[in-house]
Protein backbone atom coordinates (compact mmCIF):
# COMPACT_ATOMS: atom_id res chain seq x y z
CA UNK A 1 0.00 0.00 0.00
CA UNK A 2 1.32 3.15 -0.85
CA UNK A 3 1.22 5.96 1.14
CA UNK A 4 -2.51 7.84 2.01
CA UNK A 5 -1.51 11.03 3.73
CA UNK A 6 1.18 12.39 5.79
CA UNK A 7 2.72 10.07 8.53
CA UNK A 8 2.86 12.20 12.20
CA UNK A 9 4.27 9.35 13.59
CA UNK A 10 6.83 6.37 13.01
CA UNK A 11 5.40 2.93 12.57
CA UNK A 12 6.78 1.86 15.57
CA UNK A 13 5.82 4.58 17.68
CA UNK A 14 2.20 4.54 16.83
CA UNK A 15 2.41 1.00 17.43
CA UNK A 16 3.13 1.41 21.07
CA UNK A 17 0.65 3.97 21.28
CA UNK A 18 -1.90 1.80 19.81
CA UNK A 19 -0.85 -1.21 22.55
CA UNK A 20 -1.41 1.09 25.19
CA UNK A 21 -4.42 3.09 24.19
CA UNK A 22 -6.14 -0.85 23.95
CA UNK A 23 -5.10 -1.31 27.09
CA UNK A 24 -8.71 0.47 28.56
CA UNK A 25 -10.29 -1.28 26.03
CA UNK A 26 -9.48 -4.02 27.16
CA UNK A 27 -10.51 -3.50 30.39
CA UNK A 28 -13.99 -2.20 29.61
CA UNK A 29 -14.37 -4.85 27.00
CA UNK A 30 -13.13 -7.61 29.97
CA UNK A 31 -16.05 -5.98 32.40
CA UNK A 32 -18.95 -5.56 30.16
CA UNK A 33 -18.41 -9.18 28.42
CA UNK A 34 -18.28 -10.37 32.08
CA UNK A 35 -21.85 -8.51 32.90
CA UNK A 36 -22.86 -9.84 29.46
CA UNK A 37 -22.34 -13.40 30.23
CA UNK A 38 -23.93 -12.80 33.46
CA UNK A 39 -27.20 -11.02 31.88
CA UNK A 40 -27.02 -13.78 29.22
CA UNK A 41 -27.64 -16.33 32.05
CA UNK A 42 -30.01 -14.80 33.90
CA UNK A 43 -32.34 -14.44 31.43
CA UNK A 44 -31.92 -18.22 30.72
CA UNK A 45 -28.87 -18.76 27.84
CA UNK A 46 -26.90 -21.92 28.57
CA UNK A 47 -23.13 -21.27 28.15
CA UNK A 48 -23.05 -22.88 24.50
CA UNK A 49 -25.88 -20.36 23.42
CA UNK A 50 -24.34 -17.30 25.22
CA UNK A 51 -20.46 -18.03 23.95
CA UNK A 52 -22.12 -18.27 20.27
CA UNK A 53 -24.28 -15.27 20.26
CA UNK A 54 -20.37 -13.46 21.19
CA UNK A 55 -18.58 -15.45 18.55
CA UNK A 56 -21.71 -15.07 15.78
CA UNK A 57 -23.03 -11.94 16.33
CA UNK A 58 -19.99 -10.12 18.37
CA UNK A 59 -21.32 -6.79 18.62
CA UNK A 60 -21.86 -5.85 22.14
CA UNK A 61 -24.81 -3.69 22.45
CA UNK A 62 -26.75 -5.84 19.40
CA UNK A 63 -26.33 -9.07 22.44
CA UNK A 64 -27.52 -7.18 25.07
CA UNK A 65 -30.36 -6.07 23.52
CA UNK A 66 -31.14 -9.37 22.03
CA UNK A 67 -31.19 -10.60 26.05
CA UNK A 68 -33.57 -8.39 26.61
CA UNK A 69 -35.93 -9.07 23.17
CA UNK A 70 -35.68 -12.89 24.28
CA UNK A 71 -37.13 -12.21 27.92
CA UNK A 72 -39.61 -10.25 26.50
CA UNK A 73 -40.56 -13.04 24.59
CA UNK A 74 -40.10 -11.32 21.14
CA UNK A 75 -40.15 -13.52 17.52
CA UNK A 76 -36.66 -14.30 16.16
CA UNK A 77 -37.37 -12.46 12.87
CA UNK A 78 -38.04 -9.49 15.16
CA UNK A 79 -35.01 -9.86 17.01
CA UNK A 80 -32.67 -10.42 13.82
CA UNK A 81 -34.40 -7.09 12.20
CA UNK A 82 -33.64 -4.89 15.28
CA UNK A 83 -30.25 -6.56 15.34
CA UNK A 84 -29.80 -5.09 11.58
CA UNK A 85 -31.07 -1.81 12.56
CA UNK A 86 -28.77 -1.54 15.53
CA UNK A 87 -25.90 -2.88 13.62
CA UNK A 88 -26.48 -0.75 10.50
CA UNK A 89 -23.89 1.78 12.00
CA UNK A 90 -21.02 -0.50 10.76
CA UNK A 91 -21.63 -0.38 7.20
CA UNK A 92 -19.86 3.45 7.75
CA UNK A 93 -17.05 1.83 9.33
CA UNK A 94 -16.99 -0.54 6.91
CA UNK A 95 -17.17 2.13 3.87
CA UNK A 96 -14.55 4.67 5.62
CA UNK A 97 -12.22 1.57 5.81
CA UNK A 98 -12.31 0.44 2.71
CA UNK A 99 -10.09 2.83 0.46
CA UNK A 100 -7.06 1.70 3.19
CA UNK A 101 -7.72 -2.23 2.09
CA UNK A 102 -9.02 -1.61 -1.47
CA UNK A 103 -5.79 -3.77 -2.79
CA UNK A 104 -5.83 -6.41 -0.11
CA UNK A 105 -6.99 -10.25 -1.34
CA UNK A 106 -10.80 -10.09 -0.96
CA UNK A 107 -10.66 -13.04 1.93
CA UNK A 108 -8.59 -10.92 4.01
CA UNK A 109 -11.06 -8.24 3.59
CA UNK A 110 -13.72 -10.70 4.51
CA UNK A 111 -12.18 -11.61 7.54
CA UNK A 112 -11.88 -7.95 8.43
CA UNK A 113 -15.37 -7.31 8.24
CA UNK A 114 -16.31 -10.02 10.22
CA UNK A 115 -14.23 -8.80 13.11
CA UNK A 116 -15.12 -5.15 12.44
CA UNK A 117 -16.44 -3.50 15.85
CA UNK A 118 -16.73 0.15 17.43
CA UNK A 119 -13.15 -0.42 19.13
CA UNK A 120 -11.35 -2.31 16.35
CA UNK A 121 -12.42 0.95 14.04
CA UNK A 122 -11.45 3.84 16.30
CA UNK A 123 -8.02 1.98 17.31
CA UNK A 124 -6.95 1.15 13.47
CA UNK A 125 -7.98 4.39 12.17
CA UNK A 126 -6.43 6.97 14.74
CA UNK A 127 -3.67 4.10 13.92
CA UNK A 128 -3.53 4.43 10.35
CA UNK A 129 -4.20 8.05 9.77
CA UNK A 130 -0.71 8.38 12.65
CA UNK A 131 0.99 6.59 10.12
CA UNK A 132 -0.28 7.93 6.96
CA UNK A 133 -0.62 4.45 5.80
CA UNK A 134 -2.44 1.09 6.26
CA UNK A 135 -1.29 -1.33 8.81
CA UNK A 136 -2.90 -4.79 8.91
CA UNK A 137 -0.86 -5.75 12.27
CA UNK A 138 -2.71 -2.98 13.93
CA UNK A 139 -5.89 -3.99 12.54
CA UNK A 140 -5.76 -7.80 13.57
CA UNK A 141 -4.50 -6.26 17.01
CA UNK A 142 -7.43 -3.72 18.00
CA UNK A 143 -10.14 -6.22 16.83
CA UNK A 144 -8.58 -9.76 18.07
CA UNK A 145 -6.55 -9.03 21.05
CA UNK A 146 -8.30 -5.90 22.13
CA UNK A 147 -11.69 -6.90 21.38
CA UNK A 148 -12.28 -10.14 20.32
CA UNK A 149 -10.51 -12.17 22.51
CA UNK A 150 -11.30 -10.17 25.82
CA UNK A 151 -15.06 -10.01 24.88
CA UNK A 152 -15.51 -13.79 24.12
CA UNK A 153 -13.19 -15.23 26.63
CA UNK A 154 -15.53 -12.67 29.23
CA UNK A 155 -18.63 -13.92 28.06
CA UNK A 156 -18.02 -17.66 28.70
CA UNK A 157 -16.59 -16.60 32.21
CA UNK A 158 -19.19 -14.41 33.37
CA UNK A 159 -22.02 -17.34 32.06
CA UNK A 160 -20.25 -19.55 34.17
CA UNK A 161 -19.42 -17.78 37.30
CA UNK A 162 -22.49 -15.82 37.10
CA UNK A 163 -23.42 -13.81 40.70
CA UNK A 164 -19.67 -13.56 41.76
CA UNK A 165 -19.63 -10.27 39.32
CA UNK A 166 -19.12 -7.11 40.92
CA UNK A 167 -20.82 -4.52 38.63
CA UNK A 168 -18.12 -3.16 36.55
CA UNK A 169 -19.86 0.37 36.90
CA UNK A 170 -19.09 0.52 40.25
CA UNK A 171 -15.45 0.85 38.87
CA UNK A 172 -15.78 3.53 36.20
CA UNK A 173 -15.60 1.20 33.96
CA UNK A 174 -18.74 2.38 32.12
CA UNK A 175 -16.90 5.90 31.54
CA UNK A 176 -14.30 4.08 29.15
CA UNK A 177 -16.20 3.13 26.05
CA UNK A 178 -17.31 7.11 25.90
CA UNK A 179 -13.87 8.16 26.49
CA UNK A 180 -12.20 5.87 24.34
CA UNK A 181 -13.96 6.96 21.40
CA UNK A 182 -14.00 10.82 22.61
CA UNK A 183 -10.10 10.84 22.80
CA UNK A 184 -9.51 9.12 19.59
CA UNK A 185 -11.84 10.94 17.69
CA UNK A 186 -9.85 14.29 19.04
CA UNK A 187 -6.88 12.20 17.51
CA UNK A 188 -8.62 12.43 13.85
CA UNK A 189 -9.22 15.98 13.98
CA UNK A 190 -6.26 17.81 12.34
CA UNK A 191 -8.78 20.60 11.19
CA UNK A 192 -11.96 22.43 11.02
CA UNK A 193 -13.58 20.19 8.86
CA UNK A 194 -12.66 17.36 10.87
CA UNK A 195 -13.89 19.54 14.00
CA UNK A 196 -17.09 20.59 12.04
CA UNK A 197 -17.70 17.05 11.05
CA UNK A 198 -17.30 15.72 15.19
CA UNK A 199 -19.47 18.56 16.49
CA UNK A 200 -22.18 18.68 13.54
CA UNK A 201 -22.17 14.86 14.30
CA UNK A 202 -22.41 15.04 18.10
CA UNK A 203 -25.45 17.49 17.64
CA UNK A 204 -27.36 15.31 14.95
CA UNK A 205 -26.87 12.18 17.10
CA UNK A 206 -27.82 13.73 20.11
CA UNK A 207 -30.99 15.10 18.60
CA UNK A 208 -31.85 12.01 16.78
CA UNK A 209 -31.42 9.94 19.80
CA UNK A 210 -33.51 11.67 21.91
CA UNK A 211 -36.42 12.04 19.25
CA UNK A 212 -36.66 8.65 17.45
CA UNK A 213 -33.73 5.98 19.27
CA UNK A 214 -29.97 5.97 19.80
CA UNK A 215 -29.40 3.50 17.09
CA UNK A 216 -30.61 6.39 14.28
CA UNK A 217 -28.68 9.03 16.20
CA UNK A 218 -25.39 6.99 15.66
CA UNK A 219 -25.95 6.49 12.41
CA UNK A 220 -27.54 10.27 11.55
CA UNK A 221 -24.36 11.64 12.81
CA UNK A 222 -22.01 9.50 11.43
CA UNK A 223 -23.79 10.45 8.28
CA UNK A 224 -25.09 13.91 8.60
CA UNK A 225 -21.46 15.36 10.68
CA UNK A 226 -19.16 14.33 7.40
CA UNK A 227 -21.99 16.45 5.15
CA UNK A 228 -21.44 19.32 7.41
CA UNK A 229 -17.91 18.68 7.66
CA UNK A 230 -17.54 18.90 3.85
CA UNK A 231 -19.53 22.50 3.67
CA UNK A 232 -16.32 23.76 5.75
CA UNK A 233 -13.49 25.00 3.24
CA UNK A 234 -10.79 22.54 3.52
CA UNK A 235 -6.86 23.44 3.53
CA UNK A 236 -5.01 22.73 0.28
CA UNK A 237 -4.52 19.01 1.34
CA UNK A 238 -8.14 18.27 1.72
CA UNK A 239 -8.58 19.32 -1.40
CA UNK A 240 -5.81 16.72 -2.92
CA UNK A 241 -6.91 13.76 -0.72
CA UNK A 242 -8.85 12.19 -3.21
CA UNK A 243 -5.76 12.13 -5.67
CA UNK A 244 -3.23 10.62 -3.07
CA UNK A 245 -5.96 7.99 -1.26
CA UNK A 246 -5.06 4.50 -2.60
CA UNK B 1 -27.50 -27.98 27.93
CA UNK B 2 -29.67 -25.84 25.81
CA UNK B 3 -28.40 -24.67 22.30
CA UNK B 4 -31.93 -23.47 20.90
CA UNK B 5 -30.73 -20.03 20.71
CA UNK B 6 -27.76 -20.96 18.92
CA UNK B 7 -29.77 -20.41 15.94
CA UNK B 8 -30.97 -17.24 16.71
CA UNK B 9 -27.05 -16.22 17.47
CA UNK B 10 -26.22 -17.20 13.45
CA UNK B 11 -29.25 -15.37 12.21
CA UNK B 12 -28.39 -12.20 14.14
CA UNK B 13 -24.64 -13.12 12.73
CA UNK B 14 -26.37 -12.92 9.12
CA UNK B 15 -27.78 -9.83 9.62
CA UNK B 16 -25.01 -8.29 10.67
CA UNK B 17 -22.04 -9.61 8.58
CA UNK B 18 -23.55 -7.70 5.17
CA UNK B 19 -23.21 -4.14 7.52
CA UNK B 20 -19.84 -5.12 8.19
CA UNK B 21 -18.59 -6.62 4.67
CA UNK B 22 -20.42 -4.85 1.77
CA UNK B 23 -18.30 -1.86 1.61
CA UNK B 24 -15.03 -3.40 2.38
CA UNK B 25 -15.75 -6.12 -0.18
CA UNK B 26 -17.56 -4.41 -2.96
CA UNK B 27 -16.80 -0.51 -2.70
CA UNK B 28 -14.99 0.31 -5.85
CA UNK B 29 -12.98 3.07 -4.66
CA UNK B 30 -11.19 4.05 -7.58
CA UNK B 31 -14.29 4.82 -9.29
CA UNK B 32 -15.26 7.24 -5.76
CA UNK B 33 -14.94 10.66 -7.02
CA UNK B 34 -12.98 13.09 -4.47
CA UNK B 35 -15.55 14.67 -2.84
CA UNK B 36 -16.38 10.98 -1.63
CA UNK B 37 -13.10 9.92 -0.46
CA UNK B 38 -13.12 13.19 1.51
CA UNK B 39 -16.38 12.27 2.68
CA UNK B 40 -15.37 9.09 3.88
CA UNK B 41 -12.15 10.84 5.36
CA UNK B 42 -14.54 12.46 7.38
CA UNK B 43 -16.83 9.39 9.61
CA UNK B 44 -14.37 8.66 11.43
CA UNK B 45 -14.58 11.68 14.12
CA UNK B 46 -17.97 11.94 13.42
CA UNK B 47 -18.96 8.52 14.39
CA UNK B 48 -16.64 8.28 17.03
CA UNK B 49 -17.87 11.46 18.71
CA UNK B 50 -21.38 10.79 17.99
CA UNK B 51 -20.72 7.37 20.17
CA UNK B 52 -19.34 8.66 22.53
CA UNK B 53 -21.98 11.72 22.97
CA UNK B 54 -24.98 9.36 22.91
CA UNK B 55 -23.03 7.19 25.75
CA UNK B 56 -22.89 9.91 28.18
CA UNK B 57 -25.46 12.51 26.96
CA UNK B 58 -28.21 9.77 26.07
CA UNK B 59 -30.46 7.11 28.85
CA UNK B 60 -32.64 4.68 27.16
CA UNK B 61 -34.71 2.06 29.59
CA UNK B 62 -36.22 -1.17 28.88
CA UNK B 63 -38.74 0.59 26.46
CA UNK B 64 -36.05 2.35 24.55
CA UNK B 65 -37.04 5.62 25.59
CA UNK B 66 -34.53 8.27 25.70
CA UNK B 67 -33.79 10.41 28.12
CA UNK B 68 -30.96 13.59 28.39
CA UNK B 69 -28.79 13.19 30.65
CA UNK B 70 -26.24 15.31 32.71
CA UNK B 71 -23.74 13.49 35.36
CA UNK B 72 -20.32 12.69 36.16
CA UNK B 73 -19.57 11.24 32.98
CA UNK B 74 -19.58 14.73 31.40
CA UNK B 75 -16.77 15.63 33.18
CA UNK B 76 -14.73 12.49 33.13
CA UNK B 77 -15.12 12.54 29.58
CA UNK B 78 -14.31 16.14 29.18
CA UNK B 79 -10.87 15.44 31.19
CA UNK B 80 -9.46 12.56 28.82
CA UNK B 81 -10.02 14.84 26.33
CA UNK B 82 -8.37 17.58 27.71
CA UNK B 83 -5.24 14.73 28.49
CA UNK B 84 -6.15 13.39 25.05
CA UNK B 85 -5.87 16.93 23.56
CA UNK B 86 -2.49 17.83 25.60
CA UNK B 87 -1.17 14.77 24.46
CA UNK B 88 -0.77 12.59 27.59
CA UNK B 89 -2.03 9.66 26.01
CA UNK B 90 -5.67 7.63 25.52
CA UNK B 91 -4.52 5.31 28.42
CA UNK B 92 -3.86 7.99 30.86
CA UNK B 93 -7.42 9.88 29.56
CA UNK B 94 -9.25 6.56 29.96
CA UNK B 95 -8.21 5.62 33.53
CA UNK B 96 -8.11 9.39 34.79
CA UNK B 97 -11.91 9.27 33.45
CA UNK B 98 -12.71 5.57 35.22
CA UNK B 99 -11.44 7.01 38.40
CA UNK B 100 -13.24 10.23 38.33
CA UNK B 101 -16.09 8.42 37.57
CA UNK B 102 -15.47 5.70 40.59
CA UNK B 103 -14.39 8.15 42.95
CA UNK B 104 -17.82 10.20 42.68
CA UNK B 105 -19.71 7.08 43.09
CA UNK B 106 -17.62 5.81 45.54
CA UNK B 107 -18.40 9.13 47.79
CA UNK B 108 -22.13 9.18 46.80
CA UNK B 109 -21.83 12.19 44.22
CA UNK B 110 -23.03 9.95 41.55
CA UNK B 111 -25.25 7.01 40.85
CA UNK B 112 -24.69 3.95 39.27
CA UNK B 113 -25.76 3.78 35.91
Amino acid sequence: MVSIMAASMSLADSRRRLLLDSLGIIASGIGFGLVYGLAARSAGFSPIEAGAMSILVFAGAAQFAAVGYVLGGFSWAGIALLTAFLNARHLLYSASLAPYVADRPRWVRAIMAYLLTDEAFALSIAHWRRIGRTDLWGYWWAAVVADWIPWNVATVVGVTIGGAIVDPAQWGLDVIFPAAMAGLAVGLVSGRRELVAALGGVAVAVGVSLAWDPAAGIIAGGLIGPTLGLLVPGRPSDQDLGEVLP
Amino acid sequence: MSTQLVVLALLMGLVTYPSRALPLLALDIDRLPPVVREYLRLVGPAILASLAAISVMVVTDAERHSTFHIGVEWLAVGVCIGLVAARRGLLVGTVVAAAIVALARLWGLAALS
